[in-house]
């Protein structure tokens, strides 16, 4: 974008790149740098464009002036500036991720329609807007001075964390898990660690996708079917994912509060490590959810809160912390809340009760693997 | 360069019910405000309340109040000129609003 000055322009190089990086990555390898090799690509590119259309360069809108012609910058650079750029908090945050899978991730204003679920005619609207408002409002092309740069990090990190959340669990269709958008999600928390390896938010955000993403191989059996935690197989973990990310929880913890991406992968971890469901550390589970509803209430946190609970003193606790819940107005329509209370009921022996929890959930669920899921556990009491 | 409109809304009610301390202190808000910001400053107004305001529609109607119904109303604006979004931002966080909030908007150039 240094060299285009022109987010279109960009986006058609860098998407030119990609496809480049297909071809030329199937035969040769993927290089040692996708990263580096992508940006030189799309820059190179772009310089091709310009030279072959002056007269397209003269009608392009600039999104900036003119006023620092600098020297070719480190290339990391540009993709930090980027998606700063794209995760502005004057953008909506739809806009933010559409941009970012766009000119970061080179997906096709197609795929980015696809993976939100919206149609293309929607998506490229949306991004139309968000591209007019960058150019219009001068949306700066830079990594913000280091006053706001903790503030603005977060809005990048929303982004990559709501990317993977998608994909982990597809929101509706047929598939458990939209394995594009994870690696996406996955792609983008490794490239924030290179450019901003000092950042505890960005490691903590790290840790989480691959602490979570460990466990990929066994959240749906043969059949497609939902396996709960609880009977995962879990010699099937990637064990040196969860080195990995046990190794980015110690350092993201080091920071003092610990952030809600380092907390959320620290529970992870505690899953992943633990030697089977029955001897995981259930307690430790709910002083961790404590610390991360200190640094993030939400009714939802409170509710994993609730579950942990259940584990740690019987499902008679459990159920009473999930009713303490029953009148958080975010809550109500949640598929979740129901389903914990399902569970809880269907271990105490209430089965009519469980039976009536079952149902609600099955009414709030639209993934299809989580719906046969519920459904086969109506059928079995 | 480029220059940004910064609106002043707030809630007119509670700006007419407030006491001359407020007001003063509001005030004493814009000097400063002024003073740090006097090299971008372009222009800017305080406006009389929206009971003041007469509308004409496209046809020539001419009716007695805003065009747009709200209950945050418009009570003045800043015209700045600021390098990016980020730093008209920056400038706008400084602008006293103690009833309401600001908008920024880009000025748009027609060439």
């Amino acid at each position: 974008m240094r060299v285009t000055r022109d987010l279109d322009l960009a986006e058609e190089c860098v998407q030119d790149a990609y496809a480049r990086a297909l071809s030329t990555w199937g035969s040769r390898g993927v290089p040692d740098k996708p990263g580096a090799w992508l940006t030189t690509v799309a820059r190179r590119r772009a310089v091709d464009r310009l030279r072959r259309d002056q007269s397209l360069r003269q009608r392009l809108p600039r999104l900036l002036d003119e006023r620092d012609p600098a020297p070719p910058p480190e290339i990391e650079d540009d993709r930090l500036r980027l998606i700063f750029t794209c995760c502005h908090p004057a953008l909506a945050q739809p806009a933010q991720v559409a941009l970012t899978l766009r000119l970061l991730c080179g997906l096709t204003t197609a795929e980015v329609a696809r993976a939100f679920l919206v149609s293309e005619p929607t998506m490229a609207a949306r991004i139309t807007r968000a591209k007019k408002k960058i150019a219009a409002a001068r949306i700066p092309y830079q990594v913000p001075p280091a006053a706001a740069l903790a503030e603005r990090i977060e809005a990048v990190l929303a982004v990559v964390h709501l990317l993977f959340t998608t994909g982990h669990t597809a929101p509706s269709g047929a598939e458990l898990v939209r394995r594009d958008l994870v690696e996406r999600a996955l792609d983008l928390a490794r490239m924030l660690r290179a450019l901003l390896p000092d950042d505890p938010g960005v490691a903590g955000l790290l840790a989480l996708i691959v602490l979570t993403d460990a466990r990929r191989a066994t959240r749906v059996d043969g059949a497609g079917r939902l396996l709960l935690l609880a009977d995962q197989d879990r010699a099937l973990w990637d064990r040196p994912a969860i080195a990995e990310g046990t190794a980015l929880v110690r350092e993201a913890l080091r920071c003092r509060p610990p952030g809600r991406y380092a907390l959320m992968a620290a529970i992870a971890a505690v899953h992943d490590e633990a030697p089977s469901w029955d001897d995981t550390d259930w307690r430790e589970l709910v002083g961790l959810y404590d610390l991360l509803a200190a640094v993030w209430p939400s009714p939802v946190v409170a509710l994993n809160r609730a579950v942990a609970v259940g584990f740690a003193e019987g499902p008679a606790d459990g159920l009473a912390a999930l009713d303490a819940l029953a009148a958080e107005p975010q809550l109500a329509g949640y598929a979740y809340l129901a389903a914990a209370r399902a569970d809880f009921l269907r271990r105490l022996g209430r089965v009519a009760d469980a039976r009536d929890a079952y149902e609600e959930a099955l009414l709030l669920t639209e993934n299809a693997v989580e719906r046969d899921f519920l459904a086969g556990r109506l059928e079995e009491l | 360069m480029a220059e940004y409109l910064i609106l002043i809304y707030g809630d007119e009610k509670a700006l007419a019910e407030t006491d001359q301390a407020m007001f003063e202190q509001t005030m004493k808000g814009h000097n400063a405000f002024a003073e740090k910001h006097g090299t971008a400053l372009r222009g800017g107004k305080a406006l009389w309340g929206s009971d003041t305001a007469t509308s004409i529609r496209e046809d020539g109607t001419v009716t007695d109040g805003p065009f747009a119904e709200t209950k945050e109303g418009l009570g003045g604006y800043y015209l700045v000129e600021a390098d990016t979004l980020d730093d008209a931002i920056t400038i706008a966080k400084d602008v006293p609003a103690p009833f309401g909030g600001v908008e920024v908007r880009p000025i748009r150039v027609f060439d």
